[in-house]
């Protein structure tokens, strides 16, 4: 069990933090108590955002106060890690081919293997959705194999298409704009997190599991530019 | 019932459609947007009798101009000290005037503020995103970035003459010279010297502004050590220091998680009026504790009800 530290953060929020280092057991504490938050419904509170190793719960300082709703955080406490699974599975279409892995030589040979090896070790891995952020459907997904993982560059690559596979250190993204990125651009997907659906407007809760398929350029669907 | 059409002559950068924003999407990378000063974007509305959250435009610095193709309306213009002409009529923010067919509105930057709100009597058409009509900069999903040519459609648009005038300012700006914080998130990591520095030193609001944060000039503030920290989320109002010791506050369209350290946090009851602070303005940061920030929060809610009642028809 992990105990988490509580932590003011204006008037209006409490940092709930579980650990200072990213790691899988933290992440999942995390948001196994982001899922029991949910059915909670603690008074005063409208917002819970899961982070890397906390999560951040938005109160009304008209209702509430941070005490109030550290007391009934504590009360959740302790949580099951095992409730972070969420049993959602996604299988997502990655084309590695040019010109959509401009970085995949240089993730080879930092790693000492063949661009088909680095492919591979990507594409059989199995992701946890630890969290969102930066910009819309940002999913940060945990699990890029030991063997692959390479440091971000030293400074950004701008204008990246949207779709673009990206990977940095153990996480795996895959962007929904045109942004600057300096995590190493792999492949191209056709999966649309934001997907324009009002009764799910964002594909992946996190706690969700995702896997790559490998795919040729015409098996992706839509305009991939 | 009669829909108005209007053509914008010009639009400056930044000039967007904000309703009341999208709270509860940050959890998938979303900021709630909506008015960088949710005070002004509240009274444009009230002041002509629609609904507080209703669709306006958010003009900048930039300015705007715009003609009333068919129909005509009553409007609002609130928030800062903007220059109005209407009607040969040389006018400040804080007004409500009616356009007819032919005229011509012109809103530009007066002798202080960042941003007013133009708020017509009727629904102004605006696409939405999950809902809400409020601009997300960054992605431009919402209503969007206004661009000089296009039209607008105000539909169900009403003239009311009889509200044409003055509307009151909010009269209690919330702080002098020093912008409250509640210290941290990441305070503890800063060297004690940059906390020193961080409440004893004057600010300047640099030219690197937009809807997701400023910069601002002053001492830099040095981490105790190198630190990343994993990504976490944050807030408007997060005060955030890079790598290169530069503050930045963190505004309506701000990334929803950052690995950035935050010495602070801006209590919300400040951040309206913070947003109309000009690049070159300075100020201090003056730190106070939780329970006195949500005091704060609760205190200035009276006044807003107060002040929203006055202005309301």
């Amino acid at each position: 069990m992990i105990t988490p530290s509580f932590k003011a953060v204006a008037d209006h929020a409490l940092l709930v933090e579980f650990g200072t280092m990213v790691d899988d057991d933290v992440n999942r504490t995390a948001i196994a108590l982001d899922k029991s938050l949910a059915t909670a419904s603690i008074e005063g509170v409208n917002e819970v955002i899961p982070g890397m190793v906390n999560l951040l719960v938005i109160f009304d300082p008209l209702k509430t106060g941070h005490m109030k709703v550290q007391s009934a955080v504590e009360q959740l406490l302790p949580v099951d890690q095992q409730a972070s699974d969420s049993g959602r599975e996604h299988l997502v279409n990655v084309c590695y081919e040019d010109p959509f892995g401009p970085d995949l030589e240089a993730v080879a040979k930092a790693c000492g293997m063949s661009t088909d090896a680095v492919i591979n070790a990507h594409s059989a891995s199995r992701y946890r959705v630890s969290m969102y952020g930066f910009a819309p459907g940002f999913a940060y997904l945990s699990g890029v194999p030991d063997a692959i993982q390479v440091p971000r560059k030293n400074s950004a690559v701008r204008d990246i298409a949207a779709g673009s596979v990206l990977i940095a250190g153990p996480q795996c993204l895959t962007t929904t704009l045109i942004m600057p990125t300096g995590w190493s651009i792999i492949g191209r997907t056709d999966v649309q997190v934001i997907t324009g659906k009002p009764e799910r407007p964002f594909l992946y809760d996190v706690g969700d599991t995702v896997r790559f398929r490998r795919v040729a350029v015409d098996e992706l669907k839509g305009d991939v530019g | 019932m009669t829909t108005s059409r209007i053509r914008i002559s010009h639009a400056g950068p930044y000039v967007t459609f904000q309703d009341g924003g999208r709270p509860g999407h940050m959890r998938f990378g979303v900021p709630a947007s909506g008015p960088m000063d949710c005070t002004s974007f509240t009274a444009a509305n009230l002041a002509i009798g629609n609904d507080r959250d209703t669709t306006c435009i958010e003009v900048s610095m930039g300015g705007l101009s715009l003609e009333c193709l068919s129909g005509g309306l009553t409007l609002s213009v609130v928030g800062g000290q903007f220059t109005v002409d209407h009607a040969e009529h040389s006018l400040q923010s804080g007004v409500v005037v009616t356009l007819e067919k032919g005229q011509i509105l012109n809103i530009r930057p007066g002798a202080s503020g960042n941003w007013c709100y133009l708020a017509f009597a009727g629904q102004l058409n605006a696409s939405t995103w999950l809902g809400k009509s409020a601009t997300h900069a960054l992605s431009g999903f919402g209503g969007g970035i206004l661009a000089t040519g296009q039209e607008l459609a105000v539909s169900n648009s009403r003239m009311m003459r009889q509200l044409d005038g003055p509307v009151a300012a909010f009269n209690t700006r919330s702080f002098g010279k020093h912008l409250r914080v509640v210290m941290g998130p990441q305070d503890q990591h800063f060297t004690s010297e940059a906390v020193k520095n961080f409440l004893g030193s004057e600010f300047t609001l640099s030219d690197a502004y937009d809807r997701m944060g400023v910069r601002l000039k002053g001492p830099k503030l040095a981490l105790d050590g190198s630190l990343s920290i994993p990504s976490e989320p944050v807030l408007k109002g997060s005060v955030q220091v890079a790598g290169d010791g530069v503050p930045t506050v963190l505004l309506a369209d701000h990334q929803t998680t950052g690995g950035y350290p935050k010495i602070a946090t801006v209590i919300s009851a400040d951040l309206d009026d913070f947003a109309q602070m000009r690049p070159r303005q300075k100020f201090r940061f003056q730190a106070i504790e939780p329970k006195d920030a949500i005091m704060l929060a609760r205190m200035r809610a009276i006044e807003l009800r107060s002040y929203y009642e006055t202005v309301s028809r």
